[in-house]
Order: C-alpha cells, then structure tokens, then sequence
C-alpha cells in the first residue's frame, strides 16, 4: 500500500509541495542558522587552535576571554617552570596597542608577543618569510588576510596593501613587517601582529604586571590534569588545556553577546514554523482525504496499514524537505563562506537538522493519524442513518 | 410472486444457503435526548446467488443495514452473521481483515482515488490483500476488460464519465472474488441508460451462484433487477417482496 499513500500523497501537488516547501525551509533555517553559530563559536577560540606547541595555558584566574587583558606578574613564569611535571614554559603578551599607519591613519592592533627565545606561540603558517624573521630588527609579522583591508599603505596617490618591508608605528615604537602569516578566521576583528615578547613589552605601556599568558608543556608520561592542578595550587592562577581555554572564552563571549540566545531563537522558530507548517498542511490534507481513507478502510485496510501508510508520507516529505533544506544550506554556506562570514557546517548539524524535521513530521504525523485512526469506515455511505 | 411479512415473524428464506442471516438486529446513534434509533430489530435474510434490494425513505435505516451486514458498524443488539461470521466476536482488525477479503464496496460516489488510474484503482483490494502491485494490475486489467473498459485501464477517474468510474469501481468490487458486494445507491449520480447499463453489469458479472449482493437504493428505475426486495420504514422492514408492483 506504499504506492496508493505515495500517489495520494502525491496527487495533490499544492499541498505535496507546501510540505515539502515547509520542511526545507525549516531544515533550512535549522541547519544554515546552526552553521552559522558553529561557525562564530568556532572562530571565538581559533586562536587558541592556531597557537600550538603547549598543553596548558597560564593566566588570570578572571581572564574570560582570549582576548581580555588581565596581566599576571612576571614571577608567575617561574613558578610555572618550578611545577613538578612542566616540561617547559615560556611567556607570551597580548594586549590592544594603536598603530599609526604609512598614510598616518590610526588602526587598533592586537599584539601579540611570543618568547624570544623559542618563538613557541607563533603563527599557524608562514606566507612570506619565516618565523625566525622575527629575530630581525624592530620585525613584526602580519595577518595576509588583513592586507589591503585594514592594513594599507597610501603611495603616490594610490592606496595598495601593506608588504614586506613597509614600516608602521606601535604605540609610537616603528616597527618594520619582516613577514606575511596565514591563520584561520577569528570572532575578534582587529588585526593581529606578531613580534617578540621583549619587543611588545617595549612597545606596551609600561605597568607593573606585563605577563599575559604562560605556555606550559608537560613532561611525557605526566598526567595534564595532575599538573595543571599543580600549577593552580602552586601559583593561584588558572591553568587550562587548550580545549579548557577555548571553552572558557565561548561561553563567556556568547553569553556576554547574546549570541546563543539570539541564534537559539531563530533556531527555535525555524524549528516550530516547521513543525506547524508541515502539520497544518498535513491535517488538512487528511482531512481532504479522509474519504478515501474512509473507503480503504471500508475495503480492509488496518488501522496498523493506515499508520504504515501516513508514515511512508510523512517520511517522503520529510526526506525531501530536509535534503532540499540542507542542500540549501550548504549552498548558501558556501556563498557566506566566499563573503568571509561564519558558516561551518559540521556532521553533527545535518544530523541534529535530520532530528528536527524528524519530530516536525512525527507531530504532523501523529496529529493527522489521530483523526484517520478514529474515522468511521461508514462515512464512505452518505448520510449514514 | 410471493410476499413475506417480516414484521410477522415469519422469514421464508431457506437458511441452509443464506449468506446474511439477520434476526432482532438494533442500532442507535448518540445518548440521552439526542439519541436516534436506526434500526429497531430487523430481521432479514439474503440467500446466496440472490441480489436483494433495501428501498424505503431518508433515515428509515438502509445504510445502517448494509452497515452492519458489511461488518463496518457494530450493532447496539441483537444477531447478524454473513457467511457463517458473527462480527460481534472479531476484533476491529479481524473484522478489517475479514471485509478486505470477502466484501466487495460500490459506492454512490464512487470513491476512486483521484490520483490512481482505472487499472490501478481497481487493483486495490488485491494489494490490501498483499499481492504485489505489479499482478494485482495485470489481473485489474482484464476485471475492466470484464465490465468493458478494457480500453480505459491507464485513465484517471477525472478523465471518465459517471458510467465509467461506476464500472471501475465495480470491478475494483469484484477483483478480489467477494462473498458479499454491497451497493449503495449505485446508480442515483447516473441517467436512465447508465443506470441500467450498470444494473445489467451488477446482476450479469457480479453476481453468481456463491455470492449475494446488498443493494440500497431510491431509484425506482432499478427495482426490476432485484431478485427481491426489502421496504424498510421506521427501521424495521415492513415487507419483503420480489416483485416491484408489489411495493405499492
């Protein structure tokens, strides 16, 4: 009976494809919409993915964020070192300073200050130049995804990207860029350039505490969490994993920005647009067909085949609403991705969209059954008395 | 020509081959004040290979009648058993299953599913029963040939006239070889010619030595093709007749 609910399913194409239409739009919602923040929560922690090398991050025990400036003293670093466990621990600043630029136009930057020694902290990966470039004199690296947006320099006239060997000032400190990086997108907008710590020191505003971060390596075989509880009790700071760090800085920056609510609610709506969408559509389509029913039923089909039946639609438009929603989606995504915006669809999304439009049709589903279940066979004789 | 006074007490029919056997069957609609008495102890029986006729006027309680013999409404009180089977025993689904199986339906309306095509209308009732669709088409293709709409198989209801979806859905009432083939009404949405065409079909194809057919019906234009006839009034039947004058 599959082929009869799928033909009477079918038969109707303004309500087959207002079902359909219903579903994809709120597969489309659900899934573009949860891209969307997966994307904005992915890129709030990027940084911390792109600094590698260390198993733990020392900081204020009230840093909220990657990037919220809450210094620690410079001592910290070797109490960190002194911790049984700790392979190695370098320092690291970060903090915003104004940079004056060639064409004397002012631009925040966030300066980042990796160990001198080391450079561990540094960049994901190298575009022009090398990491070592940072040795050279009075040398900064920045973001090629900044050059020609933010970072520009006006020559003769004309306006081109910032490059290798241009000059700038940092807090009034010339710097000169010694190399070009590459890093994944980040929740934070103003440009990143690296140099060295005893550089950004020099260049940061002179205060009592400069030590941002500590990055800290555990010795093989030591267990992290023993560790990092070690450094906590040794120097009552707060001692993260990277996954920890990234955690702490979603969930204040979401909570802080209203991001989870305000996608959470689009998120919930495409949810119960779908759900009522599809079910209204749905229950008045069975009611349109209630006769039919009503003669099936009449003919010998259970209410057990009914059920089979209303399934195998529901199922029908629910596939196809969710495969057109989803495809929407990721063509969409793949425009927003082209426009810079956040948009990361993962497995997990589809599946979670798949779970929606799931229950939108269970609703729709068993709402419709529960008047085509009840149906009197006997409506199919007019006037019943 | 013979009349049998039901209301009497004194059914004739030989019940060694009836197919319906109906004694003191009762059935009300809705509680209390608002309650309707349908059906208020009819007794009937219907023989095998005989085509009966229920007429009597709105709400005497035709419907209800063939209803109960067809196993789609449960009786209030009372016995009814068609072909040996008392549905008062069956659960929903087994009484489900038993009509798919030995019940054929035409209906005043037909009921064709829109969207399905003569052939594939007609194969319904084989696919209730579980045959793949495939068989139960080619089968639904020589069942219209049987009642001549052999050329119409892949024509959706919409593109057939009155005449023509009443003769699918009799053969959508045959194909599975019912006991029993109720009618309602099977020709009032159908002129004089039609009407009869399709009577002709019901008592020619339809009936047969091991079957009964149930017809309910206004049309006084069809009377003549009933092997008796049954005047309900009031819901009961007033008499049983086999010939139409004697209705007067």
């Amino acid at each position: 009976m599959n082929f009869v609910a799928l033909r009477m399913l079918m038969g109707d194409r303004l309500k087959y494809v207002g079902l359909v239409a219903g579903l994809a739009f709120a597969a489309l919602l659900v899934t573009q919409q949860a891209s969307i923040f997966n994307g904005y929560i992915h890129r709030m922690a990027a940084w911390i993915r792109d600094t590698g090398g260390a198993d733990l991050w020392i900081m204020d025990p009230q840093t909220n964020h990657t990037d919220d400036a809450k210094r620690i003293v410079d001592t910290a670093l070797q109490r960190v070192r002194s911790v049984d466990g700790v392979e190695w621990a370098v320092p690291m600043f970060k903090g915003f300073l104004s940079a004056r630029l060639p064409d004397g136009r002012l631009q925040q930057v966030r300066v980042v200050g990796i160990d001198d020694a080391t450079m561990i902290g540094g960049p994901p990966r190298m575009v022009e130049g090398e990491l070592a470039d940072l040795r050279g004199d009075r040398a900064v690296l920045v973001n090629e995804a900044d050059l020609g947006k933010k970072l520009i320099v006006s020559e003769s006239g004309a306006r081109r990207p910032m490059r290798v060997g241009d000059r700038l000032d940092i807090n009034d400190n010339e710097v000169r860029v010694a190399g070009v990086y590459a890093k994944g997108p980040e929740f934070f907008w103003e440009p990143m350039v690296y140099t060295t710590y005893s550089r950004a020191l020099r260049m940061a505003p002179a205060q009592r505490k400069q030590l941002q971060f500590v990055l800290a390596k555990v010795r093989p075989g030591a267990d992290t969490a023993k560790v990092a509880a070690d450094i906590r009790a040794a120097t009552g700071l707060a001692a993260y994993t990277g996954d920890e760090f990234a955690w702490v800085t979603m969930w204040y920056i979401m909570i802080q920005t209203g991001i989870l609510v305000n996608f959470g609610i689009t998120i919930a709506l495409g949810f119960v647009i779908g759900v009522l969408v599809s079910a209204l559509l749905l229950y008045t389509f069975m009611i349109e067909q209630s006769r039919n029913f009503g003669a099936l039923k009449a003919m010998g089909v259970t209410n057990r085949a009914i059920v089979r039946m209303v399934a195998v639609q529901v199922l029908t438009v629910g596939s196809l609403g969710f495969g057109i929603g989803v495809g929407a989606a990721v063509i969409g995504g793949g425009v927003l991705a082209k426009a810079d915006l956040a948009f990361r669809m993962v497995w997990q999304i589809p599946l979670i969209g798949a779970g929606a439009i799931l229950i939108c049709c269970l609703v729709a589903g068993i709402l419709s059954l529960a008047r085509v279940l009840r149906l009197e066979p006997a409506i199919v004789f007019k006037g019943a008395t | 020509m013979s009349t049998v006074n039901l209301a009497a007490g004194q059914p004739t029919a030989d019940t060694r081959s009836a197919a319906v056997r109906c004694r003191a069957v009762t059935k009300s609609y809705g509680k209390g004040d608002t309650m309707v008495t349908a059906l208020r102890g009819v007794d009937l029986d219907i023989a095998k290979g005989e085509l009966m006729m229920l007429v009597g006027p709105s709400g005497c309680g035709k419907t209800t009648l063939i209803s109960v013999i067809a196993g789609i409404l449960d009786r209030d009180g009372g016995e009814c058993s068609v072909f040996d089977n008392d549905f008062a025993g069956m659960s929903q689904r087994r009484k489900t299953l038993w009509r798919g199986q030995n019940v054929g339906f035409v209906f005043q309306a037909f009921n064709l599913l829109p969207t399905l095509t003569a052939a594939e209308n007609v194969a319904v009732p084989l696919m209730i029963l579980g045959q793949s669709r495939h068989a139960a088409v080619k089968k639904a293709r020589d069942t219209l040939a049987m009642v001549g709409l052999g050329d119409r198989t892949h024509s959706l209801p919409s593109q057939l006239s009155g005449g023509q979806q009443q003769r699918v859905a009799i053969a959508r009432a045959l194909i599975h070889e019912p006991k029993l083939i109720v009618c309602d009404e099977p020709t009032s949405a159908l002129d004089h010619e039609t009407g009869h065409i399709i009577m002709r079909l019901l008592k020619n194809v339809a009936l047969s030595q091991e079957r009964a057919l149930v017809i309910v019906t206004h049309d006084a234009r069809i009377f003549g093709f009933a092997d008796r006839i049954a005047k309900m009034d009031d819901g009961h039947i007033e008499k049983i007749v086999t010939s139409p004058k004697d209705l007067e």
